[in-house]
């Protein structure tokens, strides 16, 4: 049996007893009757003009209720975006395709087969353009992809108009001048980080329900942010927020793919809204890898400076991030989240520079990191080159040079202030729980036998549970979703009449366990045992407000709101208490389910009690209000920035290039935990994505824009016969930015991952002399690395 | 055929997937698609006492044959062991491969009932899981087969213990 401490403890899930029997619901298992079924045609060629295009045989079609286009839709505009820089997505497509997947036609009909044949009759003739596919060639506006653009560079992230806007010097001068010392070491190298499918099991779906006789509108949808879709389904479809609801119920991994808000989506609101039926439109797998997000996609060179006794001096990123055909929720925001932290965990002059550039291919936007691994890839893999060149222990460099303990809060490269950490602290515990000396005599050993064994160290230092609420001014609003600001989250917790609580969230999980943290904090603070708590989140109707569960925020921030708004509860409980019990609201303790006078177990009231009378305005204290239910809408007054090291140690076999993972170590810091068990489950997940960027995973276009990788025979994830065990461990430095002093776990497994196994693979290959291979390293790849070191 | 021990006839269309017959017809949504190509695994349920996934085969295929899915795991409310490991050790997240992986592992421990850790990833490489990097779905098989020999369970491994 599970633990059932409360706080801290490995409380088992609330969520399992439904899923393990089968009986949790996702979205494409509601099916209410007289459910109309949606299928796209969808293009086949990355950039092209339509020149016909007749849904007249399909419409005559028996069964099919309908066949939109881009004149039927029109008038609703472009899909809304909340970062509208580049060309925003059509509904449908607008007389032109820009990507293979681009959705040009939907058909409504009785049943998904009867969709799917429709779908083929529609006749459409393009007269095919060539495609953008390359970066640098993207870059090199050749071929512009949106003529109206007059570039394919939609944005260009430097100290300009970034830096500048925060008041903070330009650091390039100094990195420059430190390039110019005698005793200067540099060190650079080009690099791709590849553009990632992020294969949520869970295709995306949606339901919407319009109730004509109401004028109201129901979405179920698999969804990470419930708020923010019913924001902009008002916004795009003319209605009031009143009368749109949006529930996300089961959601089936979403990893960022499922945090935009998709055309797909406001088209089946407004389908069923033009029909009075329920429309139901469910993904192929085939549309999750060509018409849900991508992540990642960068070229670039990251160029470190240090001198010769490890002391780093300076570091420079130059990139080109892949911004896809179309822009979506953040999309051309994300390459800032990593530049947000470019500097990692190491105290010297940063300078960047990435351009964000139009492609014809699927849009990029948040995928597990978003932004953050990418950037700590580029830096640590810098870092271990440089490690190699002064013949320095990688491990070593990163100590030297790490911000201390007492440097906190410590203002970066980038302009954020670090909120607190022990970066050493990590790593000690790292060379503790690897043994790392003998690990070394290991790899050496196995070295002098002539296998090909590497050993590689990866830090990090990410940034999550997102505020200050100043950045909701610089632009970084939620208002193209019907929200103010994207900077805090909202938490209810009442105690029903019986002396159970009903909790409220505004986040939008997808296999993070919030029913039970929430339950937790919860917990914690009112005395009421777990299983007399029930946590509801996803429901735009009961929670009022939310920005839903993206970019490790929950815990800080809606779990911030729900710690405020129990001990508002238990305040006002205390006095309740008081009065029956004839004491005073301070001597009221509450514990095991009940409130007592402290140091007299013996008279206490019930929960129950307490409840019956807060719902009689007579039997309470004067000056306290009848109910008891509070809300609190939280806004953070800085990021988290959680950290930590990881280690890899990995084998090459020179014969077939294939990689086998011998020992993975990790060590992360995420502050105070609730749920240790639930905060290891999130790194092991998070790894084995990081895992799966460094060896598998590869989204390949062609040079006419095809996608090669469309099914999960040719877009390889990892299996379990892929992954090791891995061992974790983890330091505790609570962040001083929220009450409960907690800073989010979800993505940091991921940021910390690639650049490790990459380090590894290098170290393997280092005694032939290869200095680096681009990911993923799959073994044709690193057996090509190897030949071409030995001719 | 026989669902869950219970006997099913019905007329379907020669296309109908098995998935979606269990799905749709039966409303047994606890079998899940995650690729309808054969290739993630959520959909594997048991024909005949042997893994199937479900995607890649007809409904009519399994006509006279004995189906278990999910639902049918549990008897008399009671867990089956496989089902308690993943609870106890975590072995689910978003729980949407869960189902399948829960029947393949299953079938595997039908098999062998002192699995290695190799042996159990390599049983359950067909059921793809993008949440929990598998390690503690590898404890939850591990808790089970020693549930089922009669063993006390391997205690878990995050910090804390239970
Ligand atoms: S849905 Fe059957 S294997 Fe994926
Ligand atoms: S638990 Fe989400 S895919 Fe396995």
């Amino acid at each position: 049996m599970a633990t059932t401490s409360v706080m801290g403890g490995a409380v088992r899930r609330r969520e399992d007893p439904a899923l393990i029997r089968g009986m949790g619901k996702y979205t494409d298992d509601f099916a209410p009757p007289g459910t109309l079924r949606v299928a796209f045609l969808r293009s086949p060629v990355a950039r092209a003009k339509i020149i016909r295009l007749d849904t007249s045989r399909a419409k005559a079609m028996p069964g099919v209720v309908a066949v939109y286009t881009h004149d039927d839709v029109e008038h609703l505009g472009p899909l809304v975006a909340q970062v509208p820089v580049g060309k925003l997505r059509p509904l449908l497509a607008a007389g032109e395709v820009n990507h293979v997947g681009e959705a040009i036609a939907m058909v409504v009909a009785e049943d998904r087969y009867l969709a799917q044949d429709a779908v083929e009759a529609i006749e459409v003739d393009f007269d095919v353009l060539p495609a953008v596919v390359d970066l640098r060639k993207a870059a090199s506006d050749e071929i512009i992809v949106h003529e109206e653009l007059g570039t394919n560079v939609l944005h260009t992230w430097t100290y300009h108009g970034y830096w500048e806007a925060l008041g903070l010097e330009d650091q390039t001068p100094l990195i420059d001048e430190a390039m110019q010392r005698p005793d200067a070491v540099v060190v650079s190298i080009d690099m791709v980080n590849q553009r990632l499918i992020p294969v949520a099991i869970e295709p995306r779906s949606v339901l919407a329900e319009y109730e004509p006789g109401y004028g109201r509108l129901t979405v179920t949808s698999s969804t990470q942010v419930p708020h923010a879709l019913a924001g902009a389904i008002a916004t795009q479809l003319g209605m009031h927020q009143r009368d749109v609801r949006v529930i996300a119920p089961e959601v089936g991994g979403g990893f960022g793919s499922k945090l935009n808000v998709y055309n797909d989506e406001i088209l089946v609101s407004w389908a069923s809204m033009q029909l009075g039926r329920p429309v139901k439109w469910t993904e192929t797998r085939r549309e999750a890898a060509n018409s849900t997000i991508h992540g990642r996609g960068w070229v670039g060179t990251a160029t470190l400076v240090g001198t010769r006794d490890g002391q780093f001096l300076g570091y420079k990123l130059e990139a080109i991030a892949d911004m896809g055909a179309y822009s979506q929720n953040f999309t051309v925001a994300i390459p800032l989240l990593g530049l947000w932290i470019a500097s990692g965990q190491y105290k010297m002059p940063t300078a960047f520079k990435v351009d964000c550039v139009v492609t014809n291919t699927m849009t990029t936007d948040a995928y597990r990191g978003a932004g953050r691994p990418e950037a700590i890839y580029y830096l640590e893999r810098a870092i271990d080159a440089y490690a190699r060149e002064i013949g320095m222990d990688p491990l070593e460099v990163r100590e030297k040079n790490f911000w201390q303990p007492d440097e906190f809060p410590a203002t970066m490269g980038c302009g954020f202030a670090l909120d607190s950490g022990d970066y050493a602290a990590a790593t000690r515990r790292l060379r503790e729980i690897s043994d790392y000396e003998e690990l070394l005599r290991r790899r050496d050993q196995a070295r002098a036998e002539g296998r090909l064994v590497g050993i590689g160290i990866g830090s990090y230092v990410e940034v999550c549970g997102f505020g200050p609420a100043i950045l909701a001014d610089i632009g970084f609003s939620w208002s193209a979703y019907g929200q103010p600001s994207a900077f805090n989250g909202s938490g209810l917790v009442r105690v029903n009449p019986d002396g159970t609580a009903t909790v409220i969230i505004g986040t939008g999980p997808s296999g993070q366990g919030h029913k039970t943290t929430w339950a937790q904090i919860v917990s914690n603070g009112l005395g009421i045992p777990i299983e007399n708590i029930r946590v509801h989140h996803g429901d735009t109707e009961t929670s009022p407000m939310g920005i839903g569960t993206f970019g490790s925020r929950s815990i800080a921030v809606d779990g911030s709101a729900t710690y405020e708004a129990t001990q508002k509860v238990r305040e006002k409980a205390a006095k309740i208490a008081a009065k029956l019990l004839e004491a005073a609201p301070e001597d009221i303790v509450f514990a095991d389910g009940r409130a007592h006078v402290a140091g007299s177990p013996d008279r206490g009231v019930d929960w129950s009690e307490i409840a019956a009378a807060a719902y009689q305005a007579h039997k309470l204290p004067e000056g306290v209000d009848s109910g008891l239910e509070e809300t609190i809408v939280w806004t953070p007054s800085n990021a988290t920035w959680p950290f930590g090291t990881h280690l890899a140690m990995v084998e090459v076999d020179p014969e077939t290039g294939n990689v086998e993972i011998l020992e993975y170590y990790a060590v992360d810091d995420c502050g105070n935990q609730i749920n240790p068990m639930i905060v290891n489950g999130q790194v092991h997940g998070g790894i084995a994505q990081g895992v799966g960027q460094a060896l598998f995973e590869d989204a390949i276009y062609d040079e006419d824009g095809n996608l090669l990788t469309s099914s999960l025979v040719d877009y390889i994830i990892p299996t379990a016969a892929d992954l090791p065990s891995f061992k974790l461990a983890h330091t505790v430095t609570p962040t001083p930015v929220n009450p409960m002093g907690v800073k989010g776990i979800g993505e940091a497994g991921t940021i910390g991952s690639a650049h490790t196994i990459v380090n590894a693979v290098v170290d393997a290959l280092a005694p032939l002399g290869v200095k680096h291979v681009d990911m993923p390293l799959r073994p044709r790849r690193v057996w090509a690395a190897i030949q071409e070191a030995r001719a | 055929m026989t669902v869950n021990g219970q006997p099913v006839t019905a007329d379907v269309e020669p296309r109908t997937l098995l998935v979606h017959f269990l799905r749709e017809h039966l409303r047994l949504t606890g079998t899940h698609v995650g690729c309808e190509t054969g290739y993630c695994g959520a959909c594997t349920v048991h024909v005949d006492g042997e893994p199937v996934k479900s995607c890649t085969m007809f409904a009519v295929q399994a006509d006279g044959a004995s189906v278990t899915t999910i639902e049918g795991l549990a008897r008399d409310g009671q867990l089956h062991p496989v089902q308690e490991g993943f609870w106890e050790r975590h072995g689910l997240q978003c729980g949407y491969c869960t189902p399948g992986m829960i029947m393949s592992s299953v079938a595997l421990l039908d098999k062998n009932d002192r699995p290695t850790e190799e042996e159990i990833r390599h049983g359950i490489e067909g059921n793809l899981c993008r949440c929990t990097g598998y390690h503690n779905i590898v404890r939850a098989v591990e808790y089970a087969a020693a549930r089922m020999r009669g063993e006390e369970p391997p205690a878990p491994d995050w910090e804390g213990g239970e």
